[in-house]
C-alpha cells in the first residue's frame, strides 16, 4: 500500500537548489580567471595527457579574453555560494539533519559495496535508508571541498592580509592550484551525481523538489516493504540479509 | 552488521493508520505540482535578476550592481586592513626576473639625470620636484617579495627603494597642515587617496592612503640587485605586495594626493579598482 515518507525538508532543498546555479557560475566565472594564466595540466615531463584547457575548449564557450568579467562575478557570488553553504551546515547541525549525513565507522565498507553494486560487482540489495555509506562519504567530502573553496579562495584573493592562512596552504601557487583542483572535483561529483540521479529514478528526484517520496507499505505491519524510504536509523548499517 | 538493522526501516510513526492509497497518490500529485511549479517559478525569477543584472548601464566596464559589490568588498578588506601585516619575505635566491607585461606610459626615452617625480601637495595644490638622488638619500629599504599578477602568475622578485611612507614622512605633502603623515598614527587631514601618473599620463593607479603608506610600499629603483631597466620602470617605480602588479605603475612622473579615488586605468577596463591583498 502506497504510502507518503517525508524525506529532504524545505530549507534542504532551497539550499541545494541555489547552490546548483550559483556553484555553475562560479565555475565559469573562474575558467574566465583560469583562462588568462591557463598553466595546469595532467602530465610528466613532456607528456601531456589533459591540458587545462585546449584552445578549441575555450573557443567553443567563448572563455577567452573575460578576466575582468570573471573577476566581478566570482567576487559577486562568492558571497552567495558562502553564504549558502554556511547556513546549510548551520541548518543540518540545528536541525539535527547531520545524524544522516556524516559518515559513521560503517560508512566506508558500505561505500565499498555501494560502489561494487553498482558496478554490478555486488548483487545483494543495499540498505534501505536516506544515505547510504558512500552517499554519507560524498555528501559530507563535497562540504568539506566547498570549505576548501573558500579558504584557498581567500588565500589567493588577500595574500597579505591573511599571510598565516596562504602560507598555510602552501603558499600562493600552490593555494591556487588547490582552488583548482577542488573545481575540477566538483565537476567530477557532478557527473556521478547525475548519473546517481538518473538511476535512482523518479522517486528519488522529486523528492528533492517536493520533499517526499512515495513509499510501498504492508498495511498490517506498517514496513517499508518496497522503495527507497527517509527513515532510517542514522546509524543503520547495511543489511545482512 | 547487526541484526536488528535488517528489517527494514519503519514508518514515522508506526501506530497512526495509513492512509488511502487514493489519497496519497492525489495528494502527491498536488505536493508535486505545487513544488515543481515553485522551482520554476524561482528559476525564472532567477534568469529575470541576470538578465536585470546584466543589462544595467555600464560603470567602468561592469554592469553597475557588480561595480557597486566589487566596492563593497573593498572597503571591507580596508576595515580588515592592518599596516602591520606584512606579505611573505623569501630568499633571495628565489628571486627572479618578472615578465614585462605591459608598456603603457613608457613610450620614448627617460634620462634619469634630467628626470624628476612631481609631488602635488594635498594642502597646497602647488607641486614639488625630486630628483632620483632625493629619493636615494631616503633610507634604502631592501625586501624579498611575491609579485602577483592580476592574469595570475606570481614571482619573487628582490626590490629595494625608499618606503613611500618615509619619504612622505620627510617631506610632509599628504597633509592639509603640513604635518608628517605617520603610518602608526595618522593626522586627520591626511589625504584619503594617492594617485599616480606616468610623465605622459598614459597609465596611471590610485591607492588607498593606508596602503601607500604600508612599510612594503616603495619608491622603487632597484630590481633583483641591479638598477630599473626602462621596461621594468627605470628611473623609479612603484612597488607594493598590497596590491596586483596592475598598481605596481611604472616609471613615476607625477604623484598626487585626492579626497575621491583617483582614475585608475585597468579600474576604468572593468577590474576591482581596490584590487588589494
Amino acid at each position: 500500500m502506497k504510502q507518503l515518507v517525508e524525506k529532504h525538508p524545505l530549507a534542504i532543498r532551497w539550499f541545494h537548489w541555489v547552490n546548483f546555479p550559483v556553484l555553475a557560475l562560479m565555475i565559469w566565472s573562474g575558467m574566465w580567471i583560469y583562462w588568462a594564466n591557463d598553466v595546469y595540466r595532467l602530465g610528466w615531463g613532456k607528456t601531456t595527457l589533459v591540458k587545462f584547457f585546449p584552445q578549441s575548449f575555450y573557443e567553443a564557450f567563448h572563455i577567452d579574453h573575460k578576466l575582468a568579467q570573471g573577476m566581478s562575478w566570482h567576487f559577486v557570488l562568492m558571497w552567495v555560494f558562502f553564504l549558502n553553504g554556511l547556513l546549510y551546515v548551520f541548518y543540518t547541525l540545528l536541525s539535527g539533519e547531520w545524524r544522516y549525513l556524516l559518515p559513521t565507522r560503517h560508512s566506508f565498507k558500505e561505500a565499498l559495496l555501494v560502489t561494487l553494486h553498482d558496478l554490478g560487482l555486488y548483487k545483494k540489495p543495499l540498505p534501505v535508508r536516506k544515505f547510504n555509506g558512500a552517499q554519507q562519504i560524498a555528501y559530507t567530502s563535497v562540504i568539506i571541498m566547498g570549505m576548501g573553496s573558500v579558504l584557498t579562495g581567500l588565500a589567493i584573493y588577500k595574500p597579505t592580509q591573511f599571510a598565516w592562512l596562504t602560507q598555510l596552504l602552501g603558499g600562493y601557487e600552490f593555494a591556487r592550484i588547490i582552488h583548482f583542483a577542488l573545481t575540477i572535483g566538483y565537476v567530477l561529483f557532478f557527473i556521478v551525481h547525475i548519473a546517481q540521479v538518473v538511476r535512482a529514478g523518479w522517486n528519488n528526484f522529486r523528492a528533492m523538489v517536493a520533499g517526499f517520496e512515495v513509499v510501498e507499505v504492508d498495511s498490517t505491519t506498517h514496513q517499508v516493504v518496497a522503495g527507497p524510504t527517509s527513515l532510517p536509523a542514522a546509524d543503520a548499517t547495511l543489511s545482512s540479509n | 552488521m547487526t541484526d536488528h538493522s535488517s528489517a527494514p526501516a519503519p514508518l514515522d510513526q508506526p501506530g497512526a493508520p495509513l492512509q488511502p492509497e487514493a489519497a496519497v497518490l492525489a495528494e502527491a500529485r498536488r505536493r508535486s505540482r505545487r513544488s515543481f511549479i515553485g522551482l520554476g517559478l524561482a528559476g525564472l525569477i532567477g534568469i529575470g535578476g541576470w538578465d536585470w543584472l546584466i543589462s544595467q548601464p555600464a560603470d567602468e566596464g561592469i554592469p553597475r550592481p557588480l561595480r557597486k559589490v566589487l566596492d563593497a568588498n573593498g572597503r571591507l578588506s580596508q576595515a580588515y586592513f592592518k599596516e602591520t601585516r606584512l606579505a611573505p619575505e623569501f630568499a633571495r635566491s628565489r628571486a627572479k626576473t618578472p615578465r614585462e607585461n605591459g608598456d603603457v606610459g613608457l613610450d620614448g626615452e627617460v634620462d634619469p639625470a634630467t628626470w624628476r617625480m612631481r609631488v602635488q601637495g594635498y594642502g597646497t595644490g602647488k607641486t614639488q620636484e625630486f630628483t632620483l638622488a632625493d629619493i636615494k638619500a631616503l633610507p634604502k629599504v631592501e625586501m624579498v617579495t611575491e609579485l602577483k599578477c592580476i592574469e595570475g602568475w606570481s614571482v619573487v622578485v628582490h626590490w629595494a627603494g625608499a618606503r613611500l611612507s618615509d619619504f612622505l614622512a620627510r617631506y610632509p605633502l599628504a597633509t592639509r597642515s603640513g604635518r608628517p603623515a605617520d603610518p602608526l598614527n595618522p593626522p586627520a587631514d591626511l589625504a584619503p587617496y594617492v594617485g599616480m601618473l606616468t610623465p605622459d599620463e598614459q597609465y596611471y593607479v590610485g591607492l588607498d592612503i593606508a596602503s601607500a603608506l604600508h612599510p612594503q610600499t616603495l619608491l622603487c629603483y632597484e630590481m633583483n640587485g641591479e638598477p630599473l631597466t626602462a621596461a621594468h620602470g627605470a628611473p623609479l617605480r612603484l612597488v607594493t605586495p598590497l596590491k596586483y602588479g596592475i598598481k605596481h605603475l611604472k616609471r613615476i612622473g607625477t604623484i598626487a594626493f585626492a579626497d575621491t579615488r583617483p582614475k585608475d586605468y585597468w579600474a576604468e577596463l572593468g577590474y576591482d579598482w581596490d584590487s588589494g591583498h
